[in-house]
């Protein structure tokens, strides 16, 4: 396949300089997009950098202080909101692990299911049920949380775990980018092949097709963990106990805490700085899935 | 449309003369709750003040115990977010028994036909409060919607060591201060006597409060909107006057950049409420004991109004299913001794009840004010002269365009009374479309 072509090209091409061309033509830098590029990176990290930073002062340095000077109150701030109310901060953490972990799994298994079942059969209405995901990609999330709300409290459901769990589960850009996946990376040869030797569907599906599709269910499953991990709107309308709450939500209540009560800034920024550090460590560990590409090279074309 | 029958019904039971029949509109639909309760109670209640599981627990071990009625916190953020998240789970049937609310919340609420009337549950209640306080949970009506819980009664914070150093007097009248403001800066161009924040509505609402202004009233079964009405119009000219010459800044509070200004000095006072002191501490750590505290400046010498800005109340939903349990409960949070010390202790409110503004945390002063051990005595004597308040059912709507329409005007210096119109016919609009009665 000529995508394996490409890639294999494209190490030598990249990254090795001085080999046998020009190794001085090639190292040239085009000043135009790396300065794109470094500006695109500093308009990224520099928020990033702040939250670092202000992490570190104390509440009397954070306004007073040189934005980008380092205070000296990390280890208060640090003490300070694992204390805050016994620790639910921990608490908070853990639910937004939970929500986004058990969440996006269970997403990427109902996507997988659905996606490949779109890609691989054809069946009666399966254009529209297509039409109607692509539909549901385009439904900003955000609108369907008020009335999910409702539904799921004839249910009984609201203020549990089940009630931010459950609408997230189907994601209609997950089903969308597993079909779209599966169409590309399971050729129609081989399941034609797994059936010819006798095997079944599910086992087709899970012996063979799954793995060929272990990429882009990886992006799925990141995509479901960032994104509800980020969600603030659903579990706000669902859930009314705090120590169901999730990270977003909780650090929210640290902020509006009356006219009365100063916003716990140094509480929240430590907070947020924190809770960035399981997204990077989940796409650190998951990387190294996404180079799985080989295995599309099982047909011949 | 019969949603909008049933809001111009509860619209009127807002006005007093009509009050006694809508009364019996609203009894009749919450006529099956329950109230014959027997054995334990348990009550969830949602409210932001930090502490108050705490405060809670006291009653869950006291007087609760003894009555069988358990209360469960469930800690929310504050704002007009909340308001649509009780009113979406209202909306499901599924409102938790107690809500902490604003007072300018509570005609949303009571429109919607969230808060029930806990009249026969609050027992004397009424008499603990002043009466301006009190007013503001009954609407005006025979109903009461809601216990009071903090105020905010508006005060004049200054830097005592710069204004003696700059020559200046504190000033008890309004032309007083834009000559205070005036005089400094010519004796220190750099520095601003205040500024006028575009951010803040409430703090807007509660100047037109003082001089008089009545945004929301009603006249039979209508509503009358009078944000541009005479009091508010001289508030709006007075500061717009003061940021067009460049008497005052014009930068929003509650920034960093503000923060820094109060802790340098390049802000020398706030026009604030009684809980100015907590937001001091984390704003201005540097100038500790160097703040005092005045009565906020008068319209005519020798007056003594105020407004407020800020305060809660704690009310009772229509979808509890205990409400005399947790009328009974939210008459013991907001009146009882301990109960309120504690509030004081673990929130940092300043508690509505009139006995409990002198005693427990409040005989000694702010931490923040060491300098002035009367600060509460002096503070309990204004909270004495607030102003009556007037609100109505989308004071958040009308907050909303104050931020845009005065953001606007703030920046570009330009006229403040136009933007006070962008207020009041959006304000108007707004009531109309959600099919209210407005009479013009």
């Amino acid at each position: 396949m000529s995508s394996v072509a490409l890639h294999q090209a494209e190490p030598t091409a990249g990254t090795t300089p001085g080999t046998t061309r020009g190794p001085a033509r090639r190292r040239r830098i085009a000043p135009v997009p790396t300065l794109t590029l470094l500006l695109g990176a500093l308009y990224c990290l520099l928020p990033v950098a702040w939250v670092v930073i202000a992490s570190t002062k104390s509440g009397s340095e954070l306004f007073s202080t040189f934005t980008f000077w380092p205070g000296s109150g990390f280890a208060d701030n640090l003490s300070d909101l694992g204390a805050y109310r016994d620790g639910v901060y921990w608490q908070w953490m853990g639910n937004s692990a939970l929500y986004a972990g058990l969440g996006a799994l269970l997403s990427t298994c109902v996507s997988a299911v659905s996606g490949y079942a779109l890609a691989v059969y054809r069946f009666r209405g399966r254009e529209t049920l297509f039409n109607v995901l692509l539909a549901g990609v385009l439904m900003p999330p955000v609108i369907l949380a008020v009335p999910q709300y409702l539904l799921l409290a004839k249910a009984d459901l609201t203020d549990s775990y089940l009630s931010v769990l459950l609408p997230q589960i189907l994601s209609p850009y997950g089903v969308y980018l597993a079909r779209i996946y599966a169409a590309a990376a399971v050729p129609a040869d081989v399941v034609e092949a797994g059936r010819m030797d006798g095997a079944g569907e599910w086992r087709i599906f899970t012996r063979v097709a799954l793995p060929m599709m272990v990429p882009g269910l990886v992006t799925v499953f990141l995509f479901q963990f960032v994104a509800i991990w980020n969600n603030f709107l659903l579990p706000y309308i669902m859930l009314s106990d705090d120590e169901k709450f999730p990270i977003t939500l909780g650090l929210y209540t640290l902020l509006e805490q009356g006219a009365n009560t100063p916003a716990l800034y140094t509480l929240v920024i430590t907070g947020a700085f924190l809770a960035v550090f399981p997204l990077v460590a989940l796409f650190l560990v998951i990387q190294r899935f996404w180079s799985l590409d080989l295995l599309s090279g099982a047909v011949k074309s | 449309m019969p949603y909008t029958k049933r809001r111009r019904l509860v619209s009127s039971a807002v006005a007093v003369t009509l009050g006694a029949t809508a009364l019996a509109a609203c009894g009749s639909e919450s006529g099956d709750d329950g109230d014959a309760r027997s054995g334990p109670v348990s009550l969830t209640y949602w409210t932001w003040a930090p502490g108050m599981d705490k405060v809670v627990d006291l009653w869950n071990k006291g007087p609760g115990k003894k009555e069988q009625i358990t209360v469960t916190v469930k800690k929310q953020a504050s704002g007009d977010t909340l308001v649509t998240k009780i009113l979406t789970a209202h909306k499901a049937g599924k409102a938790p028994d107690l809500v902490q609310a604003e007072y300018q919340a509570l005609p949303t609420l009571v429109s919607n036909d969230a808060l029930a009337d806990i009249g026969d549950g609050v027992g004397d209640a009424k008499s603990k409060f002043a009466e301006g306080v009190w007013q503001q949970t009954t609407l005006g009506t025979d109903a009461v919607y809601a216990v009071p819980q903090d105020i905010g009664p508006m005060m004049f914070y200054y830097r005592e060591d710069l204004f003696e150093k700059y020559g200046l007097t504190v000033p008890t009248t309004w032309d007083e201060f834009a000559e205070t403001a005036r005089k400094l800066k010519k004796v220190a161009p750099d520095t601003d006597l205040t500024t006028f924040s575009a951010n803040d509505s409430g703090l807007f609402a509660g100047l037109a409060q003082q001089a008089g202004a009545q945004w929301w009233t009603t006249s039979g079964d209508r509503w009358k909107v009078g944000i541009n009405d005479g009091a508010t119009k001289k508030v709006a000219e007075f500061w717009g006057g003061l940021v067009e010459e460049g008497a005052i800044d014009n930068q929003p509070m509650y920034t960093p950049a503000w923060n820094k200004a109060l802790n340098t000095g390049k802000q020398i006072a706030w026009v604030s409420a009684v809980w100015a002191p907590g937001t001091l501490t984390t704003a201005a750590p540097d100038t500790k004991g160097k703040w005092a505290m005045a009565p906020l400046p008068q319209w005519n010498a020798g007056e003594s109004r105020t407004g407020s800005w800020g305060g809660s109340s704690t009310a009772v939903t229509t979808d509890s299913g205990n409400k005399d349990a947790a009328a009974t409960f939210a008459a013991w949070l907001n009146t009882d001794g301990d109960a309120l010390n504690a509030l004081a202790k673990e929130g940092g409110i300043y508690p509505a009840s009139t006995s409990a503004q002198l005693s427990g945390a409040f005989t000694s002063p702010p931490e923040y004010f060491p300098n002035q051990p009367d600060f509460y005595q002096k503070a309990a004597e204004i909270a004495e002269t607030t102003a009556p308040s007037a609100w109505g059912p989308n004071v958040n709507v009308a907050y909303t365009t104050f931020k845009d329409a005065f953001g606007a005007a703030a920046k570009n210096t330009s006229d403040f009374t136009a933007a006070l119109d962008t207020m009041q016919e959006d304000t108007v609009a707004d009531l109309k479309k959600q099919g209210f009665g407005v009479a013009e």
